[in-house]
């Protein structure tokens, strides 16, 4: 299959004189690079600036909370078993009487860990949760210095009650039309 | 006397001084250059457009750990890049750096030196350069090292050969081996005295130096005793802070001095077209004259660097071809040809 | 001034040049033998040879001595592997260095008269000078040496070649 007609085929003879004494290709190579100095210049000046992302950027998770607060995600470990880089580990717990306003369900994560270093961010946690209760969100995970700071638990990835975490950016009317095939009508 | 000694004091550390900083910035144009020819940036955070990051780097080089590996040999391990460096900042001596400067009714020539033996000094000091390499890459007593040194020393000793017999046809044409003949000879150019730069009369001597001027600088294509690929670092893959730093900044004073010496053998050194058109006087002229030199010395730095970002790396074998079976016949014949003009020239 | 040179130049020479015999390490000796080269360039260059003593250090210290450090380099010599040399050789390469030293110092005993004789111009050292008494007076002696040196890179040539099979 031809992708482009820039390919050149290879042949392998004896070189002429000008192909020999070399100096024709290295002027034609000089050539190419001092046009690229004039180039404009592939970089974006990161923090000052930031490139532009897709509506449909998938970016750091987020636990949430239902409309009382209370967290909706019940341990059902199909995020974990759908993750392909195996970055999701969950414990379940019981709830116990007087914590029906923290968990929504009788079952919850007591932890909830991701590895955002084997993370490849490809959303298919998002598509599998039960309970809409994991999604990816258009923040970017910050740098650390240590491997241990990059695995995520409860304290970083469910949303605080009072600072709701806007959910709505990346669903876009496809993506949703996407879910919609899924049929996941049970978490009304 | 006192003058005198004064005066060369001043030249001396002035010439130092430029010379360091030349190095200096030469890092930062190498980064720089090598950005813009791959569509990035380079270094902008230290300062505007990242102008202190030369300091930046000394400072790093200064605040990394020492290390010195128990193996080596300890006193040769540091007299190596020691030597790197002297033998980098010896070639300066020479090159003249301006024409005269009249203060007060006396004359003050802006070369430090002008020896009778000029042009071969400047090789002395040249093929001594590979001790720092050799003592530095042997004493680390690392295989790569070792291989590293080897490969400079027999890259250098090839390559100074073509340079050698190029120059031999340039100081036939010349008459002369003094540096500070060679600029006087060149003095005019274009303009109302038709006087051509060397580079006129000597394309192809021109043409074997500057390959040669890369090989001994270990610059790229000729890079291979640091060649990363295939000797993790080279001679220097032992060395860390500013032992290390010695080193790659012998390798920029080297590029400056070569530069000076291709400005002046082939360029014209400090002179300039229409210089005795414009009517100045002698003062000014030279103050624009050195000016123009350190303009040269820039774009054959900018060149190296150019050439650098363009060219791969040779296979050793090929680097070996070149220097014996190309360079060498060629600046033979370089010779017989401008004996032959110049001999033709004697008779009519 | 230059008196005082000639005698710092001279001592170290002479120091340096026993430290190459001294040394255990080859390495050493050869880097040793670098700085007696470079002192012997100095007294050329006191005596106003500049040619003799750019070219002294551009061949000797600058292509031999290389040379000479490349091998050694390659070689990886060391005390262990340095074959045991008996008592009787040492005596007779002892005898042979000295019956050298007497056959150089009588030769240039014998030279004080011709000195005077011809007293040598002071720009004899120079390019110039010496170019032209080289291309003229001694034109022989001078064609035979390259004819020599000649010899030797065809020889290394024919040595270098690939065998044919």
């Amino acid at each position: 299959m031809q992708l482009t007609n820039r390919s050149k085929l290879v042949v392998k003879k004896e070189m002429t004189f000008a192909e020999k004494i070399y100096l024709p290709a290295i002027l034609s190579g000089v050539v190419i690079t001092i046009k690229h100095l004039f180039r404009r210049k592939a970089t974006v000046k990161y923090p000052e600036k930031q490139r532009e992302i897709s509506e449909i950027w998938r970016g750091q998770h987020v636990l949430k909370r239902d409309d009382k607060g209370a967290e909706r995600c019940t341990a059902c470990g199909l995020c974990a078993v759908a993750c392909p880089a195996e970055a999701i580990t969950m414990v379940a717990a019981e709830r116990k009487k007087g914590e029906e306003n923290l968990y929504r369900e009788e079952k919850y994560a007591a932890t909830y860990e991701i590895n955002m270093l084997r993370c490849i961010f490809c959303g298919l946690c998002e598509e599998a949760c039960p309970k809409e209760a994991i999604f990816l969100t258009d923040r970017i995970v910050s740098t650390d210095y240590e491997r241990n700071g990059f695995i995520y638990g409860k304290d970083k990835l469910v949303e605080d009650v009072n600072e709701r975490i806007d959910v709505t950016v990346r669903q876009t009317p496809a993506v949703l039309a996407f879910k919609e095939q899924k049929k996941l009508s049970h978490n009304k | 006397m006192t003058e005198f000694l004064i005066y060369k004091l001043i030249l001396v550390g002035s010439v130092f001084g430029i010379t360091l900083f030349v190095a200096a910035y030469s890092t930062y144009a190498e980064r720089k250059v090598a950005a813009f020819l791959q569509d990035r940036v380079g270094p902008d955070r230290a300062g505007p457009f990242g102008i202190f990051q030369p300091l930046a780097d000394g400072m790093k080089f200064i605040y990394k750990e020492e290390i010195i590996p128990v193996v080596s040999n300890k006193f040769l391990f540091i007299l190596g890049p020691c030597l790197a460096m002297l033998t980098a900042m010896m070639a300066g001596v020479l090159i003249p750096w301006g024409d005269t400067l009249i203060i007060g009714g006396k004359t003050y020539s802006l070369q430090i030196a002008d020896l009778n033996v000029g042009v071969l000094y400047v090789f002395g000091v040249v093929s001594i350069g590979v001790y720092g390499i050799m003592i530095g890459g042997w004493a680390s007593n690392n295989k790569f090292s070792l291989l590293g040194a080897i490969r400079a020393s027999a890259q250098m000793i090839s390559y100074e050969i073509a340079m050698g017999l190029s120059i031999i046809a340039f100081v036939i044409m010349t008459g002369t081996l003094s540096l500070g003949e060679i600029s006087a000879q060149q003095a005019g150019g274009v303009g109302g005295d038709w006087n051509m730069w060397n580079v006129v009369y000597q394309p192809l001597g021109f043409l074997i130096f500057i390959v040669c001027a890369f090989a001994e600088c270990n610059r790229t294509p000729f890079d291979l005793p640091e060649c990363e690929t295939e000797l993790v670092g080279g001679y220097h893959t032992e060395y860390s802070s500013m032992k290390l730093g010695f080193y790659l900044f012998a390798e920029y004073i080297n590029m400056f001095v070569s530069s000076a010496m291709i400005s002046t053998l082939y360029f014209g050194g400090y002179n300039f077209p229409f210089m005795n058109d414009l009517g100045l006087d002698h003062n000014t002229i030279s103050i624009i004259g050195t000016l123009m030199l350190f303009a040269k010395i820039s774009f054959f730095i900018f060149f190296f660097m150019w050439i650098r970002w363009t060219i791969p790396r040779f296979r050793y074998d090929q680097l070996m071809n070149l220097g014996w079976k190309v360079l060498i016949p060629l600046s033979v014949a370089n010779i017989f040809i401008t004996g032959l003009v110049m001999l033709l020239i004697d008779k009519l | 001034m230059t008196l005082n040179l000639f005698y710092f130049l001279s001592f170290l020479a002479i120091m340096s040049a026993i430290m190459v015999v001294l040394s255990k390490n080859p390495v050493y000796s050869v880097l040793y033998l670098i700085i007696t080269f470079f002192c012997i360039a100095g007294h050329y260059m006191l005596m106003n040879a500049q040619f003799l003593a750019i070219v002294h250090i551009i061949v000797y210290a600058g292509a031999i001595m290389v040379l000479f450090l490349y091998v050694i380099m390659l070689l990886n010599l060391n005390k262990e592997s340095e074959p045991h040399k008996s008592t009787l050789q040492k005596i007779a390469a002892t005898i042979c260095a000295g019956l050298v030293m007497i056959v150089l110092v009588g030769s240039l005993k014998g030279t004080e008269g011709m000195i005077q004789q011809q007293p040598a111009a002071a720009d004899i050292g120079l390019v110039k000078a010496l170019g032209k008494v080289m291309f003229t007076k001694f034109l022989l002696p001078f064609e035979i040496t390259s004819v020599l040196l000649l010899a030797a890179m065809v020889g290394a040539v024919m040595l270098g070649k690939p065998e044919k099979r």
